[in-house]
């Protein structure tokens, strides 16, 4: 390394040196920790009176399905939900971090989230990561100023469509949307294009499966389906259940109710302004 | 042939043109987002408001170009604030080239800014990678953009009127579209002069069809779907 190189002053902002050094010995052939990502498939579509998100339900780590019907579609806001894609670990945490900055700011305006809020704050998260965070998601909802479906990359971009589709299975989900979505589409029509889409994703990539979960946002009111279609229902199931070797005999059983520990005491003055 | 990895960043590869007329700026854009092979997005909208005189067209990193423009839109709202009229062209631009020159090593965006204003007039500025500024009576810019220089050189003229540069826009982005795998959709349009800003949208069927390009046909699947002849009778 060259010494005579110009020391520069730390500059604020994250440092990507570990990234760096991650990628290095990646190339050497180091094989880092597997971590659990999501496979995926997940889609959003704008229909006449709203939005409505779809996704699969299976999680990945490496080649093993470790959860067979984990929740992809988070909550936001009352009005707003996200689809996640990646790795598991950064949809979560993103989502979560991003839906109580909403909650903040709901409190401090007075108002309805909106969805464009919602936007701004993960792209702006998303891109100072310079795609390190690698959630890929679906932000859906429906506020004043009407439904709004956007994508949002691991680097920070973000599109604004009438259908989107994400992750491993977008492919195959985009396929149906592109062949069947129309304008105006009623709720029925709608959530069936959906699981079709999702349906797609579920038997035609590896990284999706499971069951399909739904989400219908409309003006005021929103449905979480969750589980709205299980196409893979487990084959074989031991009607025993699950048996210990060995007999276990009863030698006594004891209750204790739990006491009530918190004593509320009544308030004094209410706060004056 | 790449295997598609859709973990890639988005970039436009794209092809962008601002030109300007006697009276004004028209500034065009086709419509394709890809990831590595696959096109995210095949409408996407590359030509952005900054302020109500003032537009910019996005090329390279699709994260980088909106981040900068976010921010271009921000300043441009306090300065005129502050100003107490609207922003100039050459702030526009000057604000953009600032953020690209000082980010060199981080950004990845090619820009052109177009727009009116009251003293100038239509101006384009174009902001290629590394943060130059350039004044031009038009900018080409994007990957689509190398298969248009010669084809300007020839057609481009001073004191066009409003249809014409429109129409010459159309046409070069849509041979661009024809010539380069990166740029395709719809061709978009934004014509700003003294009486304001206006929109226009050419989807794929209105576009000329250029050398080898054959006009779209029914799908087979419609003509087999169509109902089968009757059986011959003696």
């Amino acid at each position: 390394m060259s010494k005579a190189a110009v020391d520069l002053p730390p500059k604020g902002g994250f440092s990507f040196d570990l990234c760096k050094r991650n990628d290095m010995l990646a190339k050497q052939g180091l094989s880092g920790p597997s971590f659990r990502k999501t496979g995926t498939t997940i889609v959003g579509l704008i229909f006449q009176d709203g939005v409505i998100l779809g996704a699969d339900t299976r999680a990945t780590e490496g080649p093993i399905v470790c959860d067979k019907n984990c929740e992809k579609i988070h909550y936001m806001a009352p009005n707003i939900y996200c689809c996640g894609a990646g790795t598991a670990a950064d949809t979560e945490a993103v989502t979560d971090m991003v839906s109580s900055q909403l909650q903040l700011h709901r409190y401090h305006t007075g108002r309805e989230s909106r969805v464009i809020t919602a936007l701004t704050l993960l792209k702006k998260h998303l891109f100072n990561y310079q795609g390190y965070v690698s959630a890929a998601l679906v932000l859906g909802g429906v506020d004043c100023t009407g439904p709004h479906l956007h994508t949002i990359y691991p680097h920070g971009s973000t599109d604004t469509l009438p259908f989107a589709t994400m992750g491993s299975g977008s492919l195959a989900a985009m396929a149906m949307f592109e062949s069947k979505y129309k304008e105006g589409l009623s709720r029925d029509e709608g959530i069936q294009l959906v699981v079709e889409a999702i349906c797609s994703g579920i038997f035609n990539d590896l990284g999706s499966g499971s069951n399909v979960d739904v989400c219908v946002i409309t003006k005021g009111h929103k449905e979480y389906l969750r589980n709205h279609l299980l196409p893979n229902p487990r084959t074989y199931v031991n009607e025993k259940g699950y048996t210990f070797p060995k007999k276990i005999e009863v030698l006594m059983t004891k209750i204790t109710p739990l006491k009530e520990r918190v004593e509320i005491i009544e308030t004094g003055d209410a706060m004056e302004e | 042939m790449d295997s598609l990895n859709l973990d890639e960043p988005h970039s436009m590869g794209t092809t962008i043109i601002g030109v300007t007329y006697d009276g004004g700026v028209v500034l065009g854009a086709d419509s394709r987002t890809s990831t590595g092979v696959y096109v995210a997005n095949r409408a996407s909208d590359k030509i952005t408001q900054l302020t109500d005189n003032v537009y910019v067209c996005r090329s390279g990193s699709a994260a980088d170009s909106q981040i900068v423009s976010d921010y271009v839109r921000y300043f441009l709202h306090q300065h005129t604030i502050q100003l107490g009229q609207p922003a100039t062209v050459k702030v526009a631009a000057n604000l953009v080239r600032l953020l690209s020159y000082n980010n060199k090593n981080m950004l990845q965006t090619g820009l052109i800014v177009g727009g009116w204003d009251k003293y100038e007039g239509g101006k384009i500025y174009g902001i290629p990678l590394g943060g130059t500024i350039l004044e031009q009576p038009f900018a080409i810019g994007g990957s689509g953009s190398s298969y248009l220089y010669g084809f300007f050189d020839q057609a481009w003229k001073e004191g066009m009127t409003k249809e014409e540069a429109e129409s010459l826009m159309v046409k070069a982005v849509s041979l661009a579209i024809a010539r380069d795998g990166a740029s395709g959709g719809v061709v978009r349009t934004v014509t700003i002069n003294a009486d304001g800003v206006t929109r226009n949208f050419y989807p794929g069927d209105t576009l000329p069809l250029w050398h080898e390009e054959i006009p779209a046909q029914n799908s087979l699947l419609d003509i087999l779907s169509a109902p089968s002849p009757e059986p011959m009778s003696m």
